[in-house]
């Protein structure tokens, strides 16, 4: 068996990837596969970027000057399904098919051509997504998260948001069950299931939780397709539905998403530290007990985003206590983030700062997040721009700044080139000054009585809407640095097969750049890391 | 009081620096909830000043101290179990506090019992519509006319030129000081939430469901507020005013009312 296995390897390694399109379109390379989908999220926070300015120049002084609301509305939908779907999962999971296999000594991943088709099936889905802006009635504009009634009234676009969705919900759920089936059958043989890097383990219990809740997600807006042209009242009143029970089902896949979204970028910030402070991670194992905590409570939350709706005083109390919960264990991480850093040797190149940068902006979003979870004062946060800061500085100096950590981390051993360590910084800089200017002022929007998802506004929320929209503008500027850091990373010097002085784990064995196929025999993980020590 | 003081200082330092109109705190509203309501909003917040002050005072001083570049050399310990238990611990202990009070406040809202009156309130897109369940007061309330105008799309209006820009209404809700006023909610079309930040109070109008709150108001005046629940292209246009008035003035608005009907 092993022989046989061998042989058809060495076979493999006579003919490297394919020429030009094909390389592409039929991909089967772990290493390949990653780079699209890496690709495509950062055209995706571009589109979805585009958005936000658009929506931050009608936003930047009282008066409407560009757009119509209808429009306006349109924009914020847009914007937070591309950016949820389109720039910030897709980028986890490229960072998932490039590094998993490297970091667990497995050749490819477990499902290649599944693989290739749960890439392939996104830019489908995209361009349908897309193409409603081009049809009658417009985009989709009744918020990401569909709430029916509202939701019925969109015009054309209706089919091609519920089909779109369905096909990321499928690229998604494919994506998912390759991880899984990767990391625990193609692990190097001495590599058990705690020693697994915090990356892996980060994702593959990310994996898990998205086959629990793409379903819920598919099924939900299934039943909204029905009720608009097959004369069903899931969540009509006036047949007999009930409007609430869509949030209750969006919700239930809405939040364990959330965690979809950050728990990877716990992942590589819990990679990017211990390298950068020359020591170890600290309490590995309580890392992997806190994630999976996080994942389990993650579905017992959801009806805290609907403390408006009217819900009996007993869901209410057992909603916000769950909630409370999760302060616990991501306290843990912060606090093991932390002493990874205590009495480290530091220093500070562009993947460390944003990790810093993310342990800090983490925080105050998972503060202005303890704050949402009391429930009366939930009520006067709720639907205002201070839930939009909340999620924000989640989402984007949490989930961005890892995903931005992680593409400066491995990019030499990506390209085989170190990028320019000063532009690095610089585009670090930027975006962490931007960044907050942009959300931190919409924590007092939202306090002050700014609701969120209104195209105008009245004049006492004009000045700290101004600040928002030059650091957006800011913050959407500096991003091209980043596109000019990757697109020169070529031109600097070679890099090492270590690349930083602390690495660790089986990615740094293999030359720089990674070559197309690897550990097609699996390596003795623990001899591997003993090297390093 | 020490915290009200450090907050009201530093919201005047910050708001000096600019325009005296900035405002950068929750309202503490005008009904004894709102107030109990700030007040958990204010303890959550300090709790988590204080949280924060720690965490990052250990990793700024790390980061400061622990550099390669001051020749620090890396430890080796990679965990401690005391040290775990210990930051498990103090949080739980942290979020009993913050549960019990939040979870007294609660129970209050919920407790809509005995109402001196009740207004139903039906959202449309985009207006709103009251009906006094104890008189025949019905009436229609919408952005009020000179916003109207002005938030068309450059309509050359100046916004700062309107008074209370997107936030007036031709017909304002009118409710006595002192009365305990229960709300019934319900939506003829899509999903609205009404919201008036210095009542503390944000309840979705829901097609097909009736939802409650209430409030007593202890102080007069015109409060002002608007829908919060995306509801359509219009959302950002359909303002609420509360005017709380003292009950004789009540008693003459609803007299005058009847006559017109």
């Amino acid at each position: 068996m092993n022989t046989e296995a061998h042989s058809s390897h060495d076979e493999h390694e006579d003919h490297g990837p394919a020429k030009g399109i094909k390389r592409w379109l039929f991909s089967t390379n772990h290493k390949d596969i990653g780079t699209m989908y890496l690709v495509l999220s950062l055209v995706m926070f571009f589109v979805g970027g585009a958005m936000a300015m658009i929506i931050r120049s009608e936003l930047a002084i009282p008066g409407l000057q560009f757009v119509h609301p209808e429009f306006f509305n349109q924009m914020t939908t847009m914007h937070a399904l591309i950016m949820v779907f389109g720039a910030v999962m897709p980028a986890f999971v490229g960072l998932a098919n490039w590094m998993i296999p490297l970091m667990i000594g497995a050749p490819d991943m477990a499902l290649p051509r599944m693989n290739n088709w749960s890439f392939w099936i996104l830019p489908i889905a995209f361009g349908m997504l897309v193409s409603t802006l081009f049809m009658p009635g417009g985009a989709p504009a009744g918020g990401w998260t569909m709430y029916p009634p509202l939701v019925l009234q969109t015009g054309d676009a209706f089919p091609f948001l519920i089909f779109s969705v369905h096909l990321l919900g499928v690229s998604s759920i494919m994506g998912a069950i390759n991880i899984i089936v990767t990391v625990i059958n193609l692990r190097a043989p001495d590599m058990s299931l705690l020693k697994m890097p915090m990356f892996v383990w980060t994702w593959l219990i990310t994996a898990y939780l998205l086959i629990a809740v793409m379903p819920v997600f598919a099924g939900a807006v299934t039943m909204l397709l029905t009720d608009q042209f097959f004369g069903t009242s899931f969540f009509l009143a006036a047949g007999g539905g009930d409007p609430v029970m869509f949030q209750h089902i969006f919700w239930f896949f809405g939040h364990p998403e959330v965690y979809i979204m950050i728990l990877p970028a716990f992942g590589v910030v819990s990679e990017i530290i211990p390298t950068f402070a020359r020591k170890k991670l600290f309490g590995h194992d309580s890392m992997v007990y806190a994630a999976s905590c996080i994942a389990f409570l993650s579905f017992i939350v959801w009806a805290h985003h609907m403390f408006t709706v009217g819900m009996p005083l007993t869901g209410q109390l057992f909603f916000m206590f769950a909630t409370m919960l999760i302060a616990i264990p991501t306290g843990v991480k912060i606090f093991n983030w932390v002493a990874t850093m205590w009495r480290g040797a530091m220093t500070f190149e562009t993947p460390m700062l944003f990790s810093l940068a993310f342990v800090f902006l983490f925080t105050i979003g998972g503060f202005s997040g303890l704050m949402l979870a009391v429930a009366p004062a939930d009520v006067q946060y709720h639907d205002t721009y201070f839930v939009v800061a909340h999620f924000h500085y989640t989402l984007v100096p949490g989930s961005v700044f890892a995903i931005m950590a992680g593409a400066y981390y491995w990019l030499p051993k990506w390209t085989g080139h170190m990028y320019n360590e000063a532009l690095g910084k610089v585009h670090f800089w930027a975006s962490a000054i931007f960044v907050n200017l942009t959300f931190f002022p919409m924590h007092f929007l939202g306090l002050a009585g700014m609701p969120r998802r209104i195209p105008d506004y009245s004049t006492q929320f004009a000045d700290f809407n101004t600040i928002a929209s030059i650091g957006a503008f800011g913050f959407g500027l500096s991003q091209l640095l980043f596109v000019w850091v990757i697109l020169t990373a070529k031109k600097g010097e070679k890099a090492t097969d270590r690349v930083w002085e602390g690495s660790h784990g089986l990615e740094w064995t293999v030359p720089s750049p990674a070559p197309y196929h690897t550990f097609d025999t699996p390596p003795q993980a623990r001899i591997a890391n003993e090297a390093f020590e | 009081m020490i915290r009200n003081t450090i907050l009201s200082l530093l919201g005047l330092s910050l708001a000096g620096a600019a325009k005296a109109d900035w405002v950068l705190n929750m309202p503490m509203g005008i009904t004894d909830l709102s107030l109990e309501t700030y007040n958990l909003h204010m303890m959550v917040f300090w709790w988590c000043v204080a949280i924060g002050i720690v965490v990052f005072a250990v990793m700024i001083i790390s980061l400061v101290r622990h550099r390669k570049s001051k020749g620090a050399e890396p430890a080796t310990f990679s965990h401690s179990t005391t040290a775990e238990v210990i930051w498990t611990a103090i949080p739980v202990i942290i979020l009993v506090l913050m549960a019990v009070p939040t979870a007294e406040t609660m129970v209050k809202m919920e407790d809509s019992r005995n109402p001196d009156m009740s207004i139903v309130v039906t959202a449309y897109q985009w207006k709103w519509h009251y009906k006094y369940q104890d008189s025949n007061i019905e009436f229609y309330s919408s952005l009020a006319r000179p916003s109207l105008e002005a938030r068309r799309k450059q309509s050359g209006v100046d916004p700062y030129a309107v008074e209370n820009y997107l936030r007036e209404v031709d017909n304002p809700v009118v409710v006595p000081r002192g009365a305990k006023v229960r709300l019934l909610f319900t939506s003829n079309d899509v999903i609205h939430s009404w919201w008036v930040i210095d009542l503390a109070i944000k309840k979705d109008a829901i097609p097909g469901i009736v939802n409650e709150a209430w409030f007593l108001a202890n102080e007069i005046g015109t409060y002002r507020g608007q829908c919060a629940e995306l509801c359509g292209k219009d959302h950002g246009y359909m303002p609420i005013v509360v005017e709380v008035v003292e009950p004789e003035a009540y008693e003459a608005w609803v007299n005058s009312h009847d006559v017109e009907q």
